[in-house]
């Protein structure tokens, strides 16, 4: 295609207010980010009304500069994409609204996207030659999905967490070890210094969904150890807890990964999301990629945390594929890939 | 001066047209659907009706707050986004006084009462002397029990609207000493017209700012905040 498609995409699910300009989907011209999370930190996680209350406060600055990094204004722009769910619904209807009135009033298309689609399609900024299919794995604070991308926009759900998403338990074992909020790139990195081996927590795995996790077991156990510790007056070494339990985390994505991709004969494997930043698990999944022969494909950790060049990614397929949003566009906390 | 206003502050969502003297268009709905599926549809509907060229406003008005921390966002929001494609500044209304300003050339008090649930209310009391709008009490979130206290001993005629008048009722029957009245339908709940022409007379007081600099005034911090706040005052007591 030789005609340049621009898109403006606006994120505001959680914590992050965010925009991009994305050109045919996978050339980022720009990525502006406003991170909140020194005012969670405060709080031990993410405060939904404070979170709302900074969307706001950013957001047509965020858009702004997004513009201007990308050298446009919005006459340039062919489409507009922005996140409708899942994530936090105040947060969610900032990002909305904004894109709804801005699409009105300069009279451009709006797409709606869904943010694990978005997180998937982080992979296509990267690996110019991705294209579908492949397995992903969206790993994040909300959100663990084993994914199979049947298509650009066409998803099947093979697996997805019955309780904690694996970047909560990463938080949960932070704080209780500790470590404070944002748990994940705390527990890696005082990982380093642990031995994994050192105590041996559940790999869990859930009876009737082969590629189904479960990480509320492993929180528990975590906490019962440390329990236990307490009461035998034994030390606790954060260090060892740390890569004990990112172990468990990581044999459990790993072995559903591998299984799913002798099962469905993929020769392409991606992973997705703020999770899949995390060093140790990236190299355990590079690794187990090797060895089956499969190409593994992974996002830039500034691509994998929430961003809107994702969402820009995304969005240009959803528009390839003729899809609008209207004016009663609405903000879903819960909703589903593939809806 | 031609003024877009919109008010989502509370139950009501509420676009309008002002024009200089001109209510061009106004369409408020006061039923249970979001606002942010309807406040968008309500304003291209106006549009349509009154073939307005978008570019033409001068500045959009948006009731700022108090009310919903939802609502108000959903309005600021799409404020913003308009402002930013426009290239228009944004006046910021305050909502109480947006309220108060539906009762233009009373000669009693006005006290608009907005739910702001566990009994408290966001009020505020205003008077017009001639036509000048003055401002007895700012808009605040107290105790109902204390602005009551506070129109006694003004020993005024006062006049109550807002969606906090079903909730104060009976309260205000018994506790009020001085003569009272509660505003009819067509002027008791958030109307974007009153938004726009108190916007206007803002404007005039130069008080229009870059949208990127607006935001809605909550008047009351997050839950979050709040307790946080309480445990460190706690903290510092032991």
């Amino acid at each position: 295609m030789n005609q340049e498609i621009k898109i403006l995409a606006i994120e505001s699910s959680c914590d992050e207010t965010a925009a991009a300009v994305v050109v045919n989907g996978r050339d980022v011209r720009s990525n502006v980010i406003s991170s909140q999370i020194d005012l969670h930190t405060l709080y031990g996680g993410v405060v939904p009304e404070i979170a709302s209350r900074k969307h706001i406060e950013k957001i047509d600055q965020v858009i702004e500069q997004a513009l201007s990094d990308a050298d446009m204004t919005l006459k340039d722009i062919d489409a507009i994409g922005v996140t409708y769910g899942p994530g936090l619904v105040g947060a969610l209807l900032v990002g909305v609204a904004e894109a709804k009135a801005i699409s009105y009033a300069a009279g451009i298309p709006l797409i709606g996207v869904h943010h694990i689609e978005g997180h998937i399609s982080a992979n296509y900024i990267e690996n110019k030659e991705l294209e579908p299919p492949f397995l992903c794995l969206v790993v994040s604070g909300g959100h663990t999905h084993l994914v199979k991308v049947t298509d650009y926009g066409k998803y099947e759900i093979l697996g997805k967490t019955r309780d904690d998403a694996a970047g909560e338990a990463f938080d949960k074992v932070a704080r209780a070890i500790g470590l404070g909020y944002p748990g994940g790139p705390k527990i890696e990195k005082v990982s380093h210094e642990g031995n994994p081996e050192a105590i041996s927590f559940p790999r869990a795995k859930v009876a009737d969904g082969v590629y189904d996790f479960s990480f509320s077991g492993l929180k528990s156990a975590v906490l019962n150890y440390l329990n236990g510790c307490k009461m035998k007056d034994i030390p606790i070494n954060q260090a060892d807890v740390a890569a004990s339990f990112q172990k468990s985390v990581t044999d459990v994505l790993v072995d559903h990964a591998a299984h799913a991709i002798d099962e469905y004969h993929m020769d392409s494997f991606a992973i997705a999301g703020g999770v899949a930043s995390n060093g140790t698990i990236r190299k355990a999944m590079e690794e187990m990629c090797r060895k089956k022969g499969v190409k593994f494909y992974h996002p830039s950790p500034i691509l994998c945390t929430d961003n809107a060049a994702m969402i820009g990614a995304a969005a240009y397929y959803d528009y390839l594929a003729g899809k609008r949003a209207g004016l009663d566009l609405n903000a879903i906390p819960n909703l589903k890939l593939g809806e | 001066m031609k003024v877009l206003a919109l008010d989502s502050s509370g139950l009501v969502a509420s676009v309008a047209l002002v024009e200089d003297d001109n209510l061009l268009g106004e369409y408020t709905i006061n039923y249970k659907k979001t606002h942010s599926q309807t406040l968008l549809p309500m304003l291209d509907e106006v549009a349509g009706m009154v073939e307005l060229d978008l570019n033409s406003i001068d500045v959009i008005a948006v009731s700022a707050g108090p009310g919903s921390f939802t609502g108000l966002r959903i309005g600021s929001a799409t404020a913003k986004g308009m402002a930013l494609a426009l290239n228009k500044p944004i006046v910021s209304v305050p909502t109480v006084d947006a309220l108060a300003y539906n009762l233009w050339g009373s000669s009693e008090v006005i006290c608009p009462l907005m739910d702001a649930r566990r009994q408290q209310t966001y009020t505020g009391l205003y008077e017009f002397q001639g036509e000048e709008f003055t401002v007895i009490e700012p808009q605040c979130v107290v105790m109902i029990q204390d602005i009551i206290e506070k129109i006694n001993s003004l020993g005024r005629k006062v006049i109550f609207l807002g969606d906090g008048v079903v909730v104060f009722k009976e309260y205000i029957e018994e506790n009020c000493k001085v003569p009272f009245s509660f505003a009819p339908a067509h002027q008791n709940k958030q109307r974007a017209s009153s938004v726009a022409v108190l916007g206007m007379e803002l404007c005039r007081q130069g008080k229009a700012q870059p949208a990127a600099e607006h935001k809605p005034d909550y008047l009351r911090a997050s839950q979050a905040e709040r307790e946080r706040q309480e445990n460190q005052k706690d903290f510092r007591i032991c």
